[in-house]
Order: structure tokens, then C-alpha cells, then sequence
């Protein structure tokens, strides 16, 4: 069932110039923006997007439309949009795709987002380190604001918006959503306590909408063609496509666009070309390095929310790494500790503490040191941290250490001196 | 405004501050620009910024040092991070870095006696499909082996 035809957020990547305003407008750009504010009510524009069954391409996959009816209608304060922009989960790469190809599919559907729940200032956070796609992204806006797809009294229909670049500076933490928040207030990228929820309490403490780039580059498509189409191209609670980024030793690492519930095997193995060449495949992490590895026999799946769930696993940010036979557990291990050590944002003490002291014992298996009760200790560590801190980057942190020791405990125990 | 940076500065400042209902909320992205042209974040930028901001130094001081994008120290002219997060290293990345600092004659984390380079590891780039990658600055390089590694740093000024 896939190939070019089921491309929609990256069938004209091929284009050259199509992050300029003009060839994006030649491929029907800004049609969806236009038939959402001549001829729909917010309202509509939300039902649209609730029946297309959108999840979040972020990471948690909490459906896009539900997010927005969260935003009590009626408020004294201004409604904002955050759009999440910081890519930083370990083998995402997706969104830097869409920023760089095609930043106003982003700004068209920023804009229809804002007209459905009634925001008029919304900002892009997007990562320090991408420096030169957010000078490209800056440009598109200006482009936008030129042709009145942003600003006062957009398309003559009385609608406003105003769309800001806001760039990070080197910190994990600050992908997730609160802590974002935080961030873009100027602070350090400390997670708040939820509840509140953003939609209620959110940026300046104002009701917030906050998606990740991915989710919203897929709404221009949901209100140009509608719910039904966008169902289509996926599953029906779990609508529309993904863009699984895999890397790792295959023949041809990259980006592929594929209906959601597209199986792992056929995206490793038919379109990234298998592995390399003398190379064995032995684990899979299927969703960005925080969501739980699968071993070689545990691919035949389904690439969607709910079928990795089932697993054990989690679809996350659609980032498949792929692990070969050469390559010892440990040194995964090392890598998954290492990175949430250093990342953890120091305000809960499980994540602070848990983290680091994983990430000794791990070395202290590299050096050959390892002990009977090493692989128990890890295990024991992670559970400590998973469920016990205010975001989920704990429950991130814990969740591979649990499963790579649980999937691959034999060959970490032959690692250990005093078995 | 502030007498002690650029005309320039000081307009691009006040654009970005009119951006948010608090100025403060400006921090982050004031720091890169005053960082771009003074090199580096020191206790004197830390003042500077308060006050264009109307904070206290220890509110600027408390930011600088929880991201990795702020320099508290002097760095080279060309800053080269490699990434040796997962992907990279499971395509070569950390011979790379061990390449890097024979090389530079240098240490992760230092700075050669010329000034010229600091070399760093760094967490995922987001550039994993072209792993193992770097930055040299804010320029993304990937794909990398050592004969590339050669030829970029021959081609830096």
C-alpha cells in the first residue's frame, strides 16, 4: 500500500525553492488557510480535525483536535501557540525536513490552528543549533506576513495572528512542553508541576496550545481535503501518515513518509534498503532513544500508538534506530545513560540522582569492573526514577535501561566478572 | 539602550523585547545575540543584560549556566562539536573525536594554544540520517570519516 502516492506532508521536498512563498503557493499553498476562513467557523475547523483522528507526532501522540478544545472558550486573557520546534530526542529528525523544505506548510497550518481556538500571537521554539533553518523559517514569515497570510486582518476575513521565532539554547528538557513554556519566559528549562494543564495555565499563565511541527504541518491536508481522506492515509484512531527518520547501519538512512501502521520490517528492510551489507540486525529502538527496544525477532509491527504500546514500546517521535549484531548492548547502554545523565534538568532528585549514579555503574561495567547484582542495581535505579518525577523525562530515562537489561540480560551478564 | 554594544544591537534588542508581554521572556534569544558579538557570556554580559532587561544579574546568570549554547570561557575560532550520541556512535562517531584530538594536538573540551579551535562532544544534532555529523560553529557537517574531517578543516580560513 505505499509509495510516492502516499507522500503528503513531504511529496514536494523534491522542489527546488519550494520554501519560498511563491512555489509553494504554485502547489495549492494556502488554499486550506483560505477555505477554512471563508468558508468554515472555528467550530468546524476543530470537529475536522477531532474526526481525523490527528496525534501528535511529538512524542506522547495525544490526538491534536482534543488538545485545542481543552482552551476554555471564553477567557479574559489572550489564547497563545506554541509550536514545538526543538527536535532534541535522540535519532528524531524529522522536523528539521519540514522546517527547511517547507516552512509555510508549518505557517499554513499554524494559522488554521490559531483561527480554530481564537489565539492571535503564537511563537515557534525552536532548537538553538538550528541556527540556519531558523533564518529560513524567519524569512518564510516575513514572506507570510507580505502576501497577508499573517498579521492584522488576515485575507481580509478580520482574523490576526502574529508568528514569532523563539530560539533555544542547548537543552533537552526544554522539548517538553511545560518546560518549553518556562524557556520561552526566559528562564531555566524547568518543568512545572501538572496540573495545571497549559490549556488552562500555559505561557505569561495563559491558556496555551502547544503541537509539535509535524502535527501541525498535517492540517492544512485534513482541511483541504478533509477528515475522511486523512483517515485514509492511516488507521482509523490514528490518522494520516508519519515521517519515520531511521538511522543507524542501514543502506539508505533518511526520512520516509509512510501511512501510520506501516510495519517495522517493511520500513527498515524494504525502504531504507536493510542493512548494510555484512551486517545483522539485533535490536530496533522504534521511537526515539527514550521509547523501549525491540529485539530482531520483534519487528513484524504495526507503526502506530497503539500497537507499540502493546509491545511494551511507544511510536514516540517515529525515530527508528537500528542497532546491529557487532554492536555490544553495553555500549547502547552507555550511550541511553550518558544522554539522560547529562540532560537531566536537576529539579526532581530521582531523575537528578537516578541518572547519574546509572550512568557510573554502566562505566563501571565498561571498565570491566561489573558485579553480581550490577544488572539488578540498574534495574532497580530505573524503576526508582520511572513514575516519580513531574515530566515524563524520568519515565524517558528509566525506560530503556529497563528494557535493555530485561531484552539482553544474558549477554550483560556475560560481561560481569564475578558472575 | 545600552552605551556598552552597537547601535544595531541595541535596536535588535528592543525589536525582540516587543515581542513578548514581559520583556524578560527576550532572555534567551538577547543572550545569543550579545554572545555573537562578544564571544562569550562573562559576568560583565551578565550585567549588560540585566539591565537592558530589567532583571538581576543572578536571573542572567541562572540561564547562562543551565545551556550548553552559552559561553561562560573564551572558545576558538571555530568551535567543532562532534556528536557522539547513539546513531553517530554506532556509525563511527567517537573514532572521529579520538581523530579530532590528535589531530588538533587537543582535549574534548579544550581549546588549541592558537585559539584557533575548540573541540567538543555534543548530544543529538537531529541530523542523525547523516550520522556520524558535526558542527563547525552553527555549519552542519555529516557522513563523516576522517578524510572529510580533513578537507573541512583545510577549507576553514
Amino acid at each position: 500500500m505505499s509509495g510516492v502516492e502516499d507522500k503528503v506532508l513531504t511529496q514536494n521536498f523534491g522542489l527546488e525553492n519550494l520554501y519560498k512563498v511563491d512555489v509553494y503557493l504554485q502547489q495549492g499553498g494556502y488554499q486550506a488557510l483560505k477555505k477554512a476562513l471563508k468558508e468554515m467557523t472555528p467550530g468546524q475547523v476543530m470537529e475536522e480535525v477531532k474526526k481525523a483522528g490527528l496525534r501528535g507526532r511529538g512524542g506522547a501522540g495525544f490526538p491534536a483536535g482534543m488538545k485545542w478544545s481543552f482552551v476554555p472558550h471564553k477567557v479574559d486573557q489572550p489564547k497563545l501557540l506554541c509550536v514545538n520546534a526543538d527536535e532534541g530526542e535522540p535519532g528524531t529528525f524529522k522536523d528539521r525536513y519540514i522546517l527547511s523544505h517547507n516552512p509555510h506548510l508549518l505557517i499554513e497550518g499554524i494559522v488554521i490552528a490559531a483561527f480554530a481556538v481564537g489565539i492571535h500571537t503564537a511563537y515557534i521554539y525552536i532548537r538553538g543549533e538550528y541556527e540556519a533553518v531558523a533564518q529560513r523559517l524567519e524569512a518564510a514569515i516575513a514572506e507570510a506576513y507580505q502576501k497577508s497570510f499573517l498579521g492584522k486582518n488576515i485575507l481580509e476575513r478580520g482574523f490576526e495572528l502574529d508568528l514569532f521565532v523563539h530560539r533555544g539554547a542547548g537543552a533537552y528538557i526544554c522539548g517538553e512542553e511545560t518546560a518549553l513554556l518556562e524557556s520561552l519566559e526566559g528562564k531555566r528549562g524547568h518543568p512545572r508541576l501538572k496540573p495545571p494543564f497549559p490549556a488552562s495555565v500555559g505561557l505569561f499563565q495563559c491558556p496555551t496550545v502547544i503541537n509539535n511541527v509535524e502535527t501541525l504541518a498535517n492540517v492544512p491536508f485534513i482541511i483541504g481535503k478533509g477528515a475522511r481522506w486523512f483517515l485514509d492515509h492511516g488507521l482509523p484512531r490514528d490518522g494520516g501518515t508519519r515521517i519515520f527518520g531511521v538511522s543507524g547501519p542501514v543502506v539508505r538512512p533518511g526520512i520516509y513518509e509512510l501511512p501510520v501502521g506501516t510495519s517495522l520490517r517493511e520500513i527498515i528492510f524494504s525502504h531504507a534498503g536493510g542493512l548494510k551489507p555484512g551486517k545483522k540486525l539485533k535490536a530496533v529502538i522504534p521511537g526515539g532513544m527514550s521509547a523501549p527496544i525491540l529485539r530482531a525477532d520483534e519487528i513484524d509491527i504495526k507503526m502506530d500508538c497503539e500497537s507499540l504500546a502493546a509491545a511494551g514500546s511507544m511510536l514516540g517521535s517515529a525515530a527508528i534506530i537500528v542497532i546491529d549484531e557487532e554492536t555490544p548492548i553495553l555500549d547502547v547502554l552507555l550511550k541511553v545513560a550518558k544522554f539522560y545523565s547529562h540532560e537531566s534538568c536537576g529539579q526532581c532528585t530521582p531523575c537528578r540522582i537516578g541518572t547519574s549514579w546509572i550512568y557510573k555503574i554502566i562505566k563501571r561495567l565498561m571498565a570491566g569492573d561489573g558485579e553480581r547484582g550490577d544488572v539488578d542495581e540498574l534495574v532497580r535505579l530505573a524503576s526508582n526514577i520511572k513514575g516519580k518525577t513531574l515530566c515524563p523525562m524520568g519515565d524517558a530515562a528509566a525506560m530503556p535501561v529497563i528494557s535493555l537489561t530485561q531484552k539482553f540480560r544474558t549477554e550483560l551478564e556475560s560481561s560481569l566478572k564475578n558472575q | 539602550m545600552s552605551p556598552d554594544i552597537s547601535a544595531g544591537l541595541n535596536k535588535k534588542i528592543a525589536e525582540l523585547a516587543a515581542r513578548y508581554p514581559k520583556k524578560e521572556a527576550a532572555l534567551l534569544p538577547v543572550l545569543h545575540l550579545v554572545q555573537r558579538e562578544r564571544g562569550l557570556i562573562t559576568a560583565e554580559e551578565e550585567k549588560l543584560v540585566a539591565g537592558l532587561l530589567g532583571l538581576k544579574p543572578i536571573r542572567v546568570r541562572e540561564v547562562v549556566t543551565f545551556y550548553t549554547m552559552f559561553y561562560q570561557l573564551p572558545m576558538g575560532k571555530y568551535h567543532i562539536q562532534v556528536c557522539t550520541n547513539l546513531t553517530c556512535t554506532l556509525m563511527g562517531g567517537e573514532k572521529l573525536i579520538d581523530y579530532l584530538q590528535k589531530k588538533l594536538g587537543t582535549k574534548i573540551g579544550a581549546t588549541t594554544a592558537d585559539r584557533r579551535f575548540t573541540l567538543s562532544e555534543v548530544e543529538c544534532l537531529g541530523a542523525c540520517e547523516q550520522a556520524p555529523c558535526m558542527m563547525v560553529n552553527f555549519d552542519y557537517y555529516g557522513n563523516l570519516d576522517k578524510e572529510k574531517i580533513d578537507a573541512i578543516l583545510k577549507d576553514l580560513d
